[in-house]
């Protein structure tokens, strides 16, 4: 029953956990002294900390990794951590696409007085029409858009290029395993630029939202719940992108071999889930 | 390699530094539990204050601004900064002990988890200095009461949840991860001790919710901040929204406080009955059902606000529902205590305490689960008096059970057993005496965070403020029972109590700063 053939890796003291704690402290507390007094000092200060961290804990840990610190036990380790880290995420998404389903299946339908809310509907706003996309708001005190983004317009280009990228990265993968770098680095590459594109997209999508059709954040639970979701997944598309960005530098530095690529795979992981999440989103907040 | 191992075998660095870079689950987990402690006192003098003005009817200390700050603060400090970080400082220790693991999985990602904590909480109670005051919404924040018209100190109240949350989070991944790949080979799932099982699900169960916490408070955020209307019926969202989110978060949150705690009790009470205990993989079943039924009773602390009449039904039955897997609980603790050589050290006693009042808790618990009765009681003292039975005598007295029964383990010195005698007796008047009146006040109509109360209540709140007093200050002997036990005393043995089993007592007492840098072989007994 002995296994000591490896040994896993405990490693000595580290100042990166605590050079992190404080970055978090200042993004946080720099997050809400920008909000309540509007000075960003603290907020810039804490980014640049976390980017500095970001940078040296993980160039720590790759470099542990190349040294080959790692057992497989650690491995497993890593793979099970980024798992737990994804779920996570699903339930942070969970949140909002409850919020999402809630309004709509719910809280609309009671302002106008379905089910048992009839005097809801009487002393509130008897004026309100319950409807979704929701245009006009029950107090009618937000910015009322004049039309929202045509699903099959903008959000369908996205859609194709964000499943169009897991395929690529996924080619991209395959040729890692069969120890084919030149192939796996091309279509990195490709899956980074079609990150990109997704985010310029949206990035013009947003712009002709609050530009064009005065869709913004005030306007009523409509605007809140499309920007709150598509906005979170833009931030995690970024995040992937990085990642990906992240993983092609160590492609091109010669690291990951066709057996050991964690990292490789647990971006990848990441990307494929960032996708899935778009996929709801792409049906649930444009489409239907 | 080899140079690399070498490192790694020596002791604890010596001064501060040890404590900030530390990577070691012991030491991370005794800052953990130091960390509590000091959030349990702070916590606990804000509860005084509480019973201080409720002493007499009218108003006497406080004015109702400050009484509701310390309500919100109370309650907020209690369950983010004193309990979790409680359990989450035992399961650092033992988890690894336990399993026969090196470490935990993730250590510097554990050193991370930890010290987020202390800047989260100095954050969280900075806000009692800010203008405007601290939060004064209640510890539920409820919607509209924390985004329209909260003190402009909910902003820092927001982050500092955001920062506990990620601390929660990476911390509950670490464990899981430890749980799952680091065990001794020949444990298998179905061999590990019940601590680490109610922990493996309490780590699943914090990874499931704390995103929610953290959408949540995000959507007051942009609520507050960028005009969005989740929580607002005007602009088409529904204040409703937000407790349904939040108790989506809080319900399972409640198991999180009391899974860890079944987990020790079921540690503790085999060995001071020198049995087995009775019914393990029933006690699995049941702690994982627990779990899985937490996701979907939630409403239950909604049946006031309008729910439909469906909503009502079902969140009641499901409520219920949970008695079962809870009884099949409390059964195998009693049988494993039937006919089995009892002694009464104080961790037992506060095993045993644990297992009545906690049941009292679980009984009033099943009359709130009653949607047409809960009317009558809902947001009077009965649901305070119900929730301080549930958390008192059963998250807190079992995180001091595992104190003493951990002790010797963790210092290497026995603790004085006569002042964790005293500790544990005024402990359990104290709070009894504090908690008992409140269901009667309760059931009265006396209604919760209100500083001022009607003259009929007069004499049940004197005897409850009475009753804190003593149980606040009885925790000072608990202090001296540590501080006591850390400078020195009697040597405790590798196995310091009689029936005791695991992997934890086969390493010598105090353990070393580095136990089972390769995985051990059981030990020969019955196991579990």
């Amino acid at each position: 029953m002995k296994n000591t053939s490896e040994h896993y890796y405990v490693p000595n003291q580290s100042a990166w956990p605590i050079v992190a704690t404080v970055a978090l402290f200042f993004v946080a507390l720099g997050a809400g002294l920008l909000l309540n007094s509007g000075s960003p000092i603290v907020l810039l200060i804490g980014f640049a900390l976390l980017i500095y961290i970001f940078y040296g804990w993980f160039s720590k840990v790759v470099e542990e990794s190349e040294k080959g610190l790692y057992s497989r036990q650690m491995d497993q380790s890593f793979r099970l951590g980024m798992a737990w880290f994804i779920f996570s995420e699903v339930m942070f998404f969970a949140a909002f696409f409850g919020a999402l389903f809630y309004v709509r299946t719910l809280a609309i339908p009671w302002l106008n007085g379905s089910g048992s809310h009839a005097m809801t509907h009487t002393l509130l706003w008897p004026e309100f029409i319950a409807e979704w996309p929701l245009f006009h708001t029950p107090a009618a005190n937000s910015s009322v858009p004049s039309a929202l983004p045509d699903p099959f317009h903008l959000p369908l280009l996205n859609t194709i290029l964000l499943v169009l990228s897991s395929v690529t990265l996924t080619i991209s993968h395959h040729a890692l395993k069969i120890g084919n770098r030149h192939k796996t680095i091309n279509w990195l590459a490709i899956t980074v630029l079609l990150g990109l594109a997704f985010l310029v997209v949206q990035g013009i999508e947003y712009y002709e939202a609050y530009v064009h059709l005065g869709l913004t954040l005030q306007s009523g639970i409509y605007g809140s719940t499309f920007f709150m979701l598509t906005g979170f997944h833009g931030l995690h598309v970024t995040l992937g992108t990085i990642l990906l960005i992240v993983m092609l530098a160590r492609m091109r530095k010669g690291h990951f071999s066709a057996e050991k690529h964690f990292a490789f795979e647990a971006s990848a992981w990441y990307w494929h889930f960032v996708d899935v999440v778009w996929l709801g989103l792409f049906i649930f907040v444009y489409v239907l | 390699m080899t140079s690399i191992s070498a490192t790694e075998h020596h002791g604890p660095e010596k001064g501060l530094m040890r404590w900030i870079l530390t990577t070691n689950h012991k030491d991370i987990g005794s800052m953990y539990l130091i960390f509590s402690l000091l959030m349990f006192f702070i916590g606990g003098s804000m509860a005084l204050i509480i019973r201080m003005e409720l002493v007499e009817p009218g108003l006497q200390v406080v004015q109702p601004e400050f009484f509701n700050q310390m309500t919100t603060m109370h309650g907020l400090i209690m369950v983010f900064g004193a309990v979790m970080p409680a359990f989450v400082g035992l399961a650092n220790w033992m988890v690894p002990m336990m399993i026969g693991a090196p470490d935990m999985a993730l250590p510097r990602l554990n050193n991370f988890s930890f010290w987020i904590l202390p800047f989260a909480f100095t954050m969280m109670l900075s806000s009692l200095f800010m203008d405007g005051g601290a939060p004064n919404f209640g510890w539920t924040f409820y919607a509209p009461l924390s985004t329209t018209y909260a003190p402009p100190s909910v902003t820092f109240f927001i982050f500092a949840m955001h920062m506990a949350g990620v601390s929660s989070i990476l911390g509950a991944i670490n464990i899981i991860v430890t749980v799952m790949n680091m065990r001794a080979p020949a444990m298998t799932y179905m061999k590990m001790p019940l601590f680490v099982w109610t922990w493996l699900i309490t780590a699943f169960l914090l990874i499931a919710v704390m995103p929610v916490l953290a959408g949540t408070v995000t959507m007051m955020l942009t609520d507050i901040h960028f005009g969005t209307s989740f929580f607002d019926a005007g602009g088409g969202g529904d204040p409703v929204l937000f407790q349904h989110l939040f108790w989506f978060f809080g319900h399972p949150e409640v198991y999180i406080m009391i899974l860890p705690a079944f987990g020790i009790i079921s540690q503790i009470v085999p060995t001071f009955s020198r049995k087995p205990l009775f019914g393990y993989p029933s006690m699995v079943y049941a702690t994982s059902s627990i779990a899985l039924l937490s996701f979907t009773v939630w409403a239950h602390h909604m049946f006031t606000v309008g729910l439909p009449l469906v909503g009502e039904l079902f969140f009641m039955y499901a409520t219920m529902l949970i008695s079962v897997p809870t009884g099949v609980k409390v059964f195998n603790w009693v049988a494993t205590m039937f006919r089995g050589s009892l002694t009464f050290e104080t961790p037992m006693l506060f095993a045993i305490a644990f297992i009545v009042l906690f049941t009292i808790g679980g009984f009033s618990g099943l009359m709130l689960a009653i949607s047409p009765a809960d009317f009558q009681y809902h947001d009077t003292y009965f649901v305070v008096a119900h929730f301080h039975y549930v958390l008192v005598p059963g998250a807190v007295f079992s995180i001091m059970a595992a104190t003493y029964y951990w002790l010797p383990k963790w210092t290497g010195y026995m603790y004085d057993e006569f002042l964790g005698k005293c500790h544990f007796w005024c402990s359990f008047i104290g709070l009894n005496l504090t908690f008992f009146p409140m269901h009667f006040v309760g059931l009265a109509g006396m209604p919760r965070r209100i500083p001022d109360y009607s003259l009929q209540f007069a004499d049940f709140n004197m005897i409850s403020s009475m009753g804190g007093f003593l149980f606040g200050f009885a925790q000072i002997l608990f202090v001296i029972v540590i501080v006591k036990c850390v400078q020195g005393g009697k040597k405790a043995k590798a196995v310091c109590w009689e029936g005791a089993k695991g992997l934890e007592w086969s390493v010598p007492s105090p353990a070393p700063y580095h136990t089972f840098e390769t995985p051990p072989n059981l030990p020969d007994e019955k196991y579990p």
